[in-house]
């Protein structure tokens, strides 16, 4: 097949005119205030992952917890406790790969094309995590129950775990489906999700729920930190070429800080200060995230060697983007400030998934 | 092993058709929800909250469905079409990121508020999560829309070739994204989108009304499903009649913009003047059916009808045939057939909405039961509708992706290999087809089992406003 984009030109219909009188004027003299944009969008992308992976991520926690969980009434509270946040919380991967699309075309198509099986396994778990709760209460027979709190447990366990696959994929170019390193790291999100899903039932239960499921977080907690020291280890040992970026002042001081937010973590669950807890929750994310975003920098796709340079987009599109973000993402935040504060505090008597 | 641009497509149509049903449902639902809403605080009559609760149960549940085959969707983009994402990504990974950011952010946030909030929140916060959460959807709309029409008529953009790739750059924003396409696109979308819910609205009330009045088998509610058809009768008296209007002006705003594809959906293979328009087609044999040509059918045709209609009111006027185009042409019979049969359900919906409009007018909306059984049997085909007119757009557009820019078989991920595409097409086709039947089973159970008792206090708050059941019954009898 001829490449018909090189050839269009020829091609086209007449009616396609695609030479249009440049009216981009202010969009076109460079990046906006001179402003560093491509730095901004590589910081921002990560930024908008670690927000999904934190959100998301205690979620995800609840449908792990929600496996230690028997009593119908039990699982119901479970259920309520997410029921009008997974849905937010879940756009920001939608966000992420429009963002990534917007700003780095080339890396969300070479990085989604090259992990093909591993991008339809995150999907199946989220359609399967997103489907479970809402079916669990369109019934009250014991089998439907069972079945679809089986496929919630399945679904918020197998998402993050595939989601950290994917992370160290990218991150260590590595065209492998699976892969030691990747399974470790999967599996730590998997306990960094479980870490936040104690924290957010601290707040959102009372009484033996509560007590019961916020004790599995700082073991949860214990796990994460163990397995990122597996993984930095296992990385060392088998892959020199990464020694340099891994011994940087930059990713010691993220490690060390990594385990100061785990103390503080332990802490707060102790002395049941929940947001406490899950604000260092959400620190130990976001440091995840900006470990593997400063291991890769400047490269922004290891296997192709793609920088960040070479994958941001023209200036026109960057300009406008960088526009569109800066006011709709204060606005993004003011939605979930409503949300929250909204269902602040612990679910109340009767108010079971279904809402009303 | 199917090949890897073939399997991609059919995976991308089969997601995307699965898709479109529930954005459908929300997009046409939300303004039902926000008039129901209103009606609720405004009036405090019990019905409103019956119609504001029952509707947003199966609004939940479409959402949820609608978004889980939706990321699927955006992630498609990337894994199977990965050449047209990195050639097009300058114009098309933008709408996508501020569709994320401005709609779908809004609606999922403010859903939470509408749906587990009513408890939760005073009136006014309650009522503006309800028109936040309308917005969204529509919002969404806009977004997508934008991407696509650009698909079909790309402005504002320049090729250039970095590193030996050519790549499709935005030089005009405003050219790209407020393209010829889009305002078309966007009207009759949504309009259809308010039909097609108006449709089984009316269709789930008449199944009710039928089993109260001509099984004699008792519903709960009759009243509310009185009101439920009037309402949606309502609608379907404005927008049924405005979206045939409206499809006959795109059509010709079409075949200026697409020729070929205009071409395709009247199966014109040569050029010629005084082009019939078949409202009825009956292909002289099967070949004609597969591969149909405007000369080979019998059917009801207005003489020079199709060339009215490019021209605007010449029968005279010339239409270009398939053959003149360089590329080959889409699939004429999908593409005709398509469109014969949106066309013709457009017409019925016509005659639906003025026939029970009548029937509601001499006041026997109760008693025409060929009426209801019209109805019943139409509620799902507004959104068959749906799908054909958006089988006629894309798979009219072949073999094109970005019309005249861009074929399909160039934006296919290079490294996809056979396998790897025909698992995902294989699981995707086990996947949604259980999808696609747990959605109608949990809808068709929220169906049977009617609106919520409103006598149940429990369940409920509202303690502010005095509302009984008897009320209920007074009030939702000449109420719509
Ligand atoms: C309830 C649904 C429904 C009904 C009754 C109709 N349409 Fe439609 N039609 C759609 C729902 C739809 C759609 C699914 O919404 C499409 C797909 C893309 C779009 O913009 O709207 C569409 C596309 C579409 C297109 C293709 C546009 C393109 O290639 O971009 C044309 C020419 C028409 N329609 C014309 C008509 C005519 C002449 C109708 C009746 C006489 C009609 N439509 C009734
Ligand atoms: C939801 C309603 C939609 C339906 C039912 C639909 C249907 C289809 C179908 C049937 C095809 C296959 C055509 C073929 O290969 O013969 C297709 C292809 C495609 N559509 Fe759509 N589409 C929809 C909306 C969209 C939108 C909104 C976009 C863009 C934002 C889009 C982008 C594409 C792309 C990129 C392809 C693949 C390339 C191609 O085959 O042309 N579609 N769609
Ligand atoms: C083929 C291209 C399409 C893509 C890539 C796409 C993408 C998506 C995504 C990612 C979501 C999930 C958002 C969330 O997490 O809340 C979604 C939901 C939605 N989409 Fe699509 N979509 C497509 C076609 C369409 C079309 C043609 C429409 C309507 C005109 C539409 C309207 C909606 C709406 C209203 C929702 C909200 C969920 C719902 O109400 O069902 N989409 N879509």
């Amino acid at each position: 097949m001829t490449d018909s984009l090189a050839a269009a030109a020829g091609l086209g219909p007449a009616i396609v005119d695609p030479v249009v009188a440049l009216q981009a004027g202010w969009l076109a003299d460079g990046p906006l205030f001179g402003l560093p944009l491509t730095e901004l969008w590589f910081a921002l992308v990560f930024f908008i992952l670690g927000t999904f992976l934190f959100l998301d991520g205690f979620d995800f926690g609840v449908g792990v917890l929600f496996a230690t969980r028997d009593s119908p009434s039990d699982r119901e509270q479970l259920l309520a406790a997410i029921g009008p946040f997974w849905d937010g919380n879940e756009v920001w991967l939608v966000v992420f790969g429009g963002a990534l699309f917007a700003a780095f075309p080339a890396v969300y198509a070479t990085l989604f094309s090259r992990h093909y099986l591993l991008m339809f396994a995150i999907l199946g778990a989220l359609i399967v995590r997103g489907l479970a709760p809402e079916m669990y209460e369109q019934r009250h027979d014991d089998a439907w129950q069972r079945w679809w709190g089986r496929a919630f447990v399945v679904g918020s366990t197998a998402a993050p775990l595939f989601l950290g696959i994917f992370a160290a994929n990218w991150l260590l170019g590595a065209t492998a489906l699976v892969s030691i390193p990747s399974v470790v790291v999967g599996v730590a999100l998997v306990a960094l999700s479980t870490t936040g899903g104690a924290a957010f039932l601290g707040l959102k239960t009372r009484g033996r729920v509560q007590r019961e499921t916020t004790a599995y977080g700082p073991r949860a907690l214990f796990a994460y930190l163990a397995l990122v020291v597996v993984a930095v280890a296992y990385l060392l040992a088998t892959r020199p070429d990464l020694r340099g970026t891994l011994i940087a002042p930059a990713t010691l001081a993220l490690l060390v800080a990594s385990v100061g937010l785990g103390a503080a973590y332990v802490v707060a669950m102790r002395r049941e200060s929940y947001v406490g807890a899950l604000v260092a929750t959400a620190g130990l994310t976001y440091g995840l995230v900006a470990l593997i975003a400063s291991v890769l920098y400047p490269v922004i796709d290891p296997v192709t060697g793609l920088t960040v340079a070479d994958a941001i987009v023209s200036t026109i599109p960057l300009n406008l983007m960088s526009v569109g973000a800066a006011l709709l993402l204060p606005l993004v935040f003011a939605y979930f400030v409503v949300l929250y504060s909204a269902f602040w505090g612990p679910v109340e008597e009767g108010e079971g998934y279904a809402g009303e | 092993m199917i090949e890897p641009a073939l399997a991609s497509r059919l995976q991308f149509a089969l997601t995307t058709i699965v898709h479109i049903i529930f954005p459908v449902m929300s997009m046409g639902l939300a303004p039902f929800l926000v008039y129901f809403t209103w009606k609720d605080i405004r009036t405090g009559k019990p019905v409103y909250e019956q119609l504001r609760r029952f509707w947003t149960k199966i609004f939940a549940v479409s959402f949820v469905v609608g978004t889980v085959t939706g990321i699927v969707l955006e992630f498609e983009f990337g894994t199977n079409f990965a050449a047209f994402s990195t050639a097009a990504g300058e114009l098309f990974g933008g709408p996508l990121a501020v569709e994320g950011m401005m709609a779908f952010m809004l609606e999922a946030t403010f859903l939470g508020v509408f749906v587990f909030g009513r408890k939760r929140v005073g009136d006014v916060l309650y009522m503006i999560s309800a028109v936040a959460v309308g917005l969204g959807t529509w919002l969404s709309a806009v977004w997508i829309l934008v991407a696509n029409s650009w698909m079909q008529t790309p402005r504002g953009y320049e090729l250039v070739v970095e590193d030996g790739q050519t790549i499709v750059s935005l030089v005009d924003p405003i050219a790209a994204y407020a393209n010829p396409r889009f305002p078309w696109m966007f009207v009759h979308m949504q309009n259809a989108a308010v039909l097609s819910v108006a449709l089984f609205m009316a269709g789930v009330a008449a199944y009710h009304l039928f089993r109260h009045y001509h099984w004699e088998y008792p519903v709960d509610h009759p009243e509310f499903w009185e009101t439920t058809l009037k309402v949606a009768i309502v609608v379907m008296l404005l927008t049924a009649p405005f979206q045939v209007l409206h499809g006959d002006a795109y059509a010709r705003h079409v075949a200026e913009t697409q020729p070929q594809k205009f071409a395709a959906m009247e199966a014109v293979w040569e050029t010629d003047s005084y082009v019939p328009e078949y409202i009825f087609a009956v292909p002289t044999d099967l070949d004609d059916l597969l591969n149909p040509r405007a000369k080979e059918i019998f059917g009801i045709g207005i003489p020079g009808g199709a060339s009215w209609l490019v021209s605007g009111g010449d029968p005279s006027a010339e239409i270009t045939g398939l053959n003149e185009f360089e590329t080959q042409a889409p699939p004429v019979a999908i593409v005709f057939w398509s469109f014969r049969m949106m066309v013709a359900l457009g017409f019925w919906f016509v005659l639906l909405a003025f026939w029970a409009g009548y029937r509601w007018w001499r006041g026997q909306l109760r008693e025409d039961d060929l009426l209801h059984k019209s109805l019943m049997a139409s509620s799902l085909l507004g959104i068959f509708a749906v799908e054909l007119g958006w089988i006629v757009t894309e798979v009219g557009r072949q073999p094109w992706v970005i019309q005249g820019v861009m074929k399909t078989a160039d934006g296919v991920s290079p490294g996809l290999t056979g396998f790897e595409a025909t698992l995902t097409l294989v699981g995707f086709g086990v996947v949604y087809l259980g999808l696609l039947s747990l959605y109608t089973y949990v809808v068709a159970r929220i169906v049977r089992a009617g609106p919520p008792a409103i006598d149940e206090r429990s369940v409920d708050d509202a303690s502010d406003r005095p509302a009984s059941s008897s009320q209920a019954a007074a009030a939702g009898g000449e109420d719509d």
